[in-house]
Order: structure tokens, then sequence, then C-alpha cells
């Protein structure tokens, strides 16, 4: 074992011995690992961090996991530990870091992604929503759409125009939202799985202090992508262990109830189990690459085969299951608390995973990434580039 | 082991005129929205639009003219069946006017098919949705009252005739047994596609007319002829997608430019456009196949089932895929034909089984 993971096991311990997990409230746990610098401990030291590589924070999750400790709470603030986390670390100020990271890590504040408008989904750069300076506040209106757990939502990371007369990509400005104020109206979108996870949010008027401006004025485009990058890894990364997540519910289901079984189907089932593996070691990889640098447009491929494999091997399950996949265990419109891909039955994984192609960077735009950023080919003509933004035809 | 040289594959005016009044009448009476509401509100009984397609003569096409039909054949029958998939209203037409009515017909309950085909009687097989073959019985006699689940059966919320296949014996018999009668539970439940919902049967002592014979032909030609013609229906469905998607590339504009101006786009475009020209030539031919009792029509129905299955389901993924966030909204109808799409390719048997058994007919077995 290295210095440096003998040093976090040790801290580890400390921590756990300070705050048994059994007689501790998990934010209370959480904010205490956050303290220790155990949190994300590639994050410099006084935020959440010791500054050491990536890849210890496994080994200090595991510690925790076995001691009975609350896991990270990527499922209800992934946005918020996956996403607006390293992006304050990159680009935030001392104060914003101060002011928001620790109770990201605790779940204290849950945060949600302000991004996509009606008009600007995989052309984000062409977002509407103005943001005009008053003073030392700038005052926000516009809408956005699809945003995942805004109902759930404390605060919020904003990309919005700050100035119409230059080319889109150099008129954005990043911020930090507090979601309860006036202004601030989210009405639910139902969507194919009946329930309504994501919502229209409308900004009216909506009081935005320049201390939680993120990066300077018309960097918007640069911290996003720093944002975006953050959540293909987050959407692209995951399970660790062989046969985690949906895989292991598949393959559970063939290797326990012999009657699914269909010799036709064998094939099929080891190519995707294959396939999930190969994923699932190149996630690995990924992670050791990451162990000290940030993510760079090269997770936009792991981020394309999560979600073919996640829609294959979803849509192979209703095949499997057969009769039982023809079945469905909920319509209801309701709002969910947070999103499990795997949460549910079949038919559930097979519609939520479409989605996965869509959020965070539609698949065809992650091919346009690899293409052009990664492997360097001439990009697509893009007419309205040079365009002032107030210029361009909408 | 060659397709028919007889087989006419195009449509001829007199399909076309049905087609225009199934599609008048549906877009008048079957709006995305009223789809859309079955999965809040499960119909109680048979969905209105049912009756007005009755009228038009939908229930009657593969019923003889001499038990009260029109006597049309399986290309007429196919051409609703890909109205009812560019539309996916929730009606009985797939369950009750194709596959109980063939059923019946050749078991010889010619008696049942009048009210059939006036649309005032729907009839279910109770067998689960995804059967290809006839399996083995869930339901027993005993002194002539019926015993016994059967689960997963569509088409039989809102039907008043089930068709229950049950051992007796070495052989399988059909029985018919009214569905108001005593000791006959029929529970709707949930299903991934609500406008074609599925229920579940209990019988506890239920009586039930014998028919007369081995059902396993009467329910093999049911089958086979439900395969061939859902076939049209992934058609129906896979057009309307096709069709929806092309014209929101067309309109829809990222980077200034509109999203089908971009090649990436365009091919797949070309490819789905391909599958689907592919899928009409398989469903055509089944349907003829159908019309016309020809020997191949076993081949046909597994060709057109593994391959008209797939591209329905592609085509409605790429729906959803190249609508972007609209695409997986429950207000934009592209979830409707997903869920149709999805359970229709598990419905009568999934292409890999479809695949299997045609490896058999076709002599080439696995090992
Ligand atoms: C479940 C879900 C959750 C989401 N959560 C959030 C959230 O929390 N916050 C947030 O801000 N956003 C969120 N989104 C929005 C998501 O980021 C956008 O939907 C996505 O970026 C696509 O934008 P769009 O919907 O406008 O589709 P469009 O950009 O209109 O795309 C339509 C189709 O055109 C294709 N296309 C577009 N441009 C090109 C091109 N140049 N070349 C080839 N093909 C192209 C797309 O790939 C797509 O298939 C969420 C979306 C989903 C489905």
């Amino acid at each position: 074992m290295s210095d440096d993971a003998q040093l976090v096991r040790e801290r580890t311990e400390t921590l756990l011995r300070a705050h048994p997990p059994q007689s501790t409230e998990d934010g209370d746990f959480l904010a205490a690992q956050y303290d220790a610098g155990l949190a994300w401990v590639h994050f410099p030291e006084g935020f959440g961090g010791l500054g050491l590589g990536r890849d210890l924070q496994s080994q200090i999750q595991a510690q925790i996991a076995e001691a009975g400790g609350p896991a990270a709470l990527a499922g209800i603030n992934g946005i918020g530990i996956g996403m607006a986390a390293p992006t304050l670390i990159a680009f935030g100020t001392d104060g914003q870091r101060r002011r928001y990271l620790r109770d990201i890590w605790s779940g204290a504040r849950i945060c949600c992604q302000l991004f996509s408008e009606p008009g600007a989904g995989s052309d984000l750069a062409a977002v509407a929503t103005r943001a005009v300076r008053d003073g030392d506040e700038w005052v926000v209106n516009g809408q956005k759409v699809w945003t995942s757990g805004a109902h759930k939502a404390d605060i919020a990371i904003l990309v919005a125009r700050t100035d119409v007369d230059v080319p889109k990509h150099a008129g954005l400005t990043y911020f930090m939202v507090d979601m309860h104020q006036p202004g601030i109206e989210v009405r639910p979108l139902r969507q194919i799985t009946g329930e309504a996870e994501f919502n229209e949010v409308f900004l009216t008027d909506v009081r935005v202090p320049d201390a939680d401006r993120v990066g300077d004025i018309g960097q918007g485009w640069k911290v996003a992508n720093a944002t975006l990058n953050n959540e293909r890894v987050a959407i692209g990364g995951g399970a660790r262990q062989r046969e985690t997540g949906m895989i292991g519910i598949v393959a559970g289901a063939w290797r326990d109830d012999p009657a699914l079984r269909r010799p036709e189907m064998h094939d099929e089932m080891m190519r995707l189990w294959v396939e999930a593996e190969v994923l699932r070691l190149a996630g690995m990889r990924l992670g050791q690459q990451l162990a000290k640098g940030a993510p760079g447009p090269e997770s936009a491929a792991m981020k394309l085969g999560f979600a073919r494999h996640a829609q294959t091997l979803s849509g192979f399950e209703i095949e499997l299951q057969g009769e039982e996949g023809l079945r469905f265990d909920e319509w209801a419109m309701k709002r969910p608390d947070h999103v499990d891909f795997n949460g549910r039955g079949p038919g559930y994984r097979y519609l939520r995973a479409k989605g996965n192609s869509i959020e965070g960077g539609t698949s065809e735009i992650m091919r346009n990434v690899v293409a052009e950023r990664v492997l360097g080919l001439p990009p697509e003509h893009r007419v309205d580039k040079d365009m002032p933004f107030k210029e361009m035809p909408r | 082991m060659t397709a028919q040289p007889t087989a006419d594959l195009l449509y001829t005016p007199d399909e076309e005129d049905l087609r225009r009044s199934v599609r008048k009448l549906l877009s008048q009476k079957a709006t995305p929205e009223a789809n859309a509401a079955v999965y809040d509100q499960p119909l109680e009984g048979v969905a209105p639009v049912w009756g007005e397609l009755a009228g038009v003569g939908l229930a009657a096409l593969l019923v003889p003219e001499e038990h009260g039909g029109a006597g049309a054949t399986a290309r007429e029958a196919a051409i609703a069946a890909e109205e009812l998939g560019r539309n996916v209203a929730p009606t009985p037409f797939l369950t009750s006017a194709v596959i109980a009515t063939t059923v019946l017909a050749h078991a010889g309950a010619t008696d049942r098919l009048e009210a059939l085909a006036a649309g005032e009687s729907v009839a279910a097989l109770a067998l689960p949705f995804s059967a290809r073959t006839l399996p083995a019985p869930s339901v027993t006699a005993d002194g002539g009252r019926l015993s016994g689940r059967i689960t997963s059966v569509a088409g039989a919320p809102g039907a008043d005739l089930l068709i229950v296949p049950v051992v007796d014996g070495a052989t399988t018999r059909l029985h018919l047994v009214d569905v108001g009668s005593e000791g006959v539970t029929v529970t709707p439940v949930l299903s991934l596609d609500m406008t074609r919902q599925l229920a579940d049967i209990e019988l506890t002592g239920a009586a039930g007319e014998a028919l007369e014979g081995d059902a396993s032909a009467a329910v093999e030609a049911g089958l086979l002829t439900g395969a061939a013609l859902l076939a049209s229906e992934q058609l129906g469905v896979a057009e309307w997608c096709l069709e929806t998607t092309l014209d929101y590339a067309k309109t829809r504009h990222q980077f200034g430019r509109p999203i089908g101006s971009y090649q990436a786009l365009k091919h797949r475009f070309a490819d789905l456009f391909l599958d689907v020209s592919l899928a009409r030539a398989a469903a055509r031919y089944a349907a003829d196949c159908a019309a016309r009792g020809d020997a191949d029509l076993a081949v046909a129905a597994s060709v057109a089932q593994s391959f008209c299955s797939a591209v329905s389901v592609k085509a409605a993924e790429e729906c959803v895929q190249l609508h972007g966030g609209i695409g997986m909204t429950w207000e934009y109808p592209a979830h409707l034909y997903l869920k149709r799409a999805k359970a229709d390719q598990v419905a009568l048997g999934t292409g890999a089984a479809h695949r299997a058994a045609l490896g058999g007919l076709v002599g080439l077995p696995p090992a």
C-alpha cells in the first residue's frame, strides 16, 4: 500500500471512530467526512479534499461502506456532487467553494442544472436566458427546460447570456443560483415513464449576487464545458464490481430462472455480458487516467458506450422476460425524489434508458465531440459561429 | 422454398380506398390525447372508436359472408392493421377481429361469428400474448367446469367471449366462456402498452361450451394469421415514426441549421427508409400468403415477424432519439409508439423465437 493510501486509510479510521455511522445521522457523517478531507480526496485541503490522487476515493468509500457508513449521495445530488463541485474547484472563488461544497457533499443543499432551453439543447451556446448587471447583482429572465430534479433543488448551476453583441459562445456567463427565491417557477414535465423527473423552470427578474458568478463575465461557455465533461464522466463511469448495475439484474434473471432461458437468446446474453464487462474495465481505466487530471473530451466516448449498452441491454431484457416484459409496474404521475435508472422493473429500465443518449449531450453530439475534438477531423460548417448573438435568426 | 411468383405485393385500388376510410375515421376519433388517456384511465369495456370502426366493417373483414361477414381477406385486414399501427388507437382488432375470429372459424364455432362481425361481441383467445404457439394449457376441465389461471392475455379487458384452450386427456380442446358468467374473473393489469392492455384470467369452476375436435390446428391458424398481420401493424408503427421524425428534422434548427441537414442524420434516415421498405415487402408477402392460404405462410409469417418487429422498434427508438428531450415527454406521442413497438416485439413470439422456428422450416437447424 502506498503512503498516500495508508494515510487515507488511517484518516478514514479516525473519522469512523469519531463519528460511528451507527449513531450518527448520515448528513452529519458526510459533513464530517468533508471536514476530514475525505469527500473528494483529490480536491485541495480545506475544500473537502487532501490534494491526493482521485483513485483513492474508491478506497475511502469502500472503507466507509464496510463500516456501515453512508454512500456518497450521487443518486440524490448527482448534479451537485458530480458536476457543480468540480466546476467550483476549477473556476470558483474560495468564498464560493466555502459557501457550497460542504452542503453539496452532505446533501444539505441539492443542486439542479439550468442549462437547456427550448431553443438551445444540443446547441447549448445558443441559450437566450438573459442576465443583466444591476450594481452588485444580476437580474435574470428566461425559460429553462428538461431541468431534472428542479422540484427538489435548493441551488442551481445556470448558464445565461450577458452580452448579445458578441458571437454566441463569447456572451455567456455561469452562475450559482438560489432556487428558493421569488421569480423562480418550477413546473413538472411528465416523461415517457409516467413520472415527472424533469421540469420547466421560468425565471422572472431573479436576482443573483455577483459573488455567485462562477468564472469571468463572458467565460460561461468554458465553465459550462468543464461541467459537461464531468457530467459525461458521471454518466459514463459507474459500476466498479463485475455484474453491478443493469447487467447484474439481467444476468441474475438468466442465472436464477431457468424457465426464462432460451437457446436462441444465449449468444446475445453473453455478447451483452461481455460488453458490460469491457465497459467496466474501460471505466476503471478511465478512472486511473483521471487520477491526476480533469476529464477531457475523451469522456464523451465513454458516455456514448454507456448509453448504447444500457439501451441494448434493457431492450434485450424485455424480450428475455417475455410475458413479464409486457407488464408494467406503475404509470402514475409522480415527482420522484431521486432517479435510479435500474430501480424499477424491465419496462421502466427500458424507457428510462432512452434518456441516456439525450441527457448530458446526445449521442450524436458525443460522436461530433469525439470526431472533432478527440480525433481532430475537420469541423462541421457552423453558420452562426462568428455572428453576434443578436443577429442570429431565431 | 422460393417466394411464390403469384404473390401480389402491391396495394390494390380497393385496398387504398379502405385505407383512406380507416385513416380518416381514426384521425377524427382517435387523437393522440385520447390514445394516451388510457394510461391514466384504463378503458372500461371496449373503446368507443371500435364501434365506429366496426361500423365501416373492420370487425367483419375475416368473417365469411355466409356468417354475416364481409368475406374479405387477410390482405384487407393487413391494411386495417397498418392504419391501426399508424394510429395506435386502443382497439381489439388484432386480438378479436383477426386472432379470435380465425380460431372460431377454424374450430367451426361459426354461430359466434355474426355478433363478432357486427361489432356486438368482442372475443379473445385466452393465451399469454407472448405465446408464438399453443403452450401446455393451464386450465383443466372437471365435469365441464373449467378451473385455472391464464396470465397476460391481450384483448381480454373488454372482451365478452373467451376462447379457452383446456387439457382433455391427451388432447387440447377449446371451450367458449362468457365473461359475465359465474366463476370467471378478468383482472386487467398495468401493461407496457396500455393501448393494448392485458388481463389475467381466473377460472374457478366456470361453465364453458366445449367445441368439437382438437384445438391445436385452430389455435395455430389463429396465431399464425395473427403473426402475419401483426407485421403490418408493425409496418404502420414504423411508417408513422419515420414520417413524423422526418418532418421534425426538416423544421427543428440547432446550430443555425435544420437538424436534418446534418449528414449523420441524413444517413440514419436513409437507412431507416430502407428498413421500412424491406419491412413493407415482408409484411405484404405475409398478408398475401395468409389471404391465399399459401403453403409458405408459416415461413412468410416468421420472416415478417422477425424482420418487422425489429424495424418497428428501431423506428420508434430513432423517433424518440431524434426528437431529443421532446421525445422523452409524455405530451409528445412518440412514447405511445415506442411502447406499442416494444410490446409488439414480444407479442406472438420474439424475433429470436421466430428465427429459431424458421430454422426448422427452411432446413437450417442450429446444430
Ligand atoms: C432525461 C433527461 C434529463 C435531462 N436533464 C437536464 C437537466 O437537468 N438540465 C439541463 O439543462 N438539461 C437536461 N436535459 C436536456 C438535454 O441536455 C437535452 O435534451 C439535449 O442536450 C438535447 O437537446 P434538445 O432536446 O433540444 O434536442 P435537439 O438539440 O433539438 O436535438 C434533436 C436531435 O438532433 C440531433 N442533433 C442536433 N444537433 C446535431 C448535429 N450537429 N449533428 C447531428 N445530430 C444533431 C440530436 O442528437 C437529437 O437527436 C435532460 C434531457 C433528458 C432527456
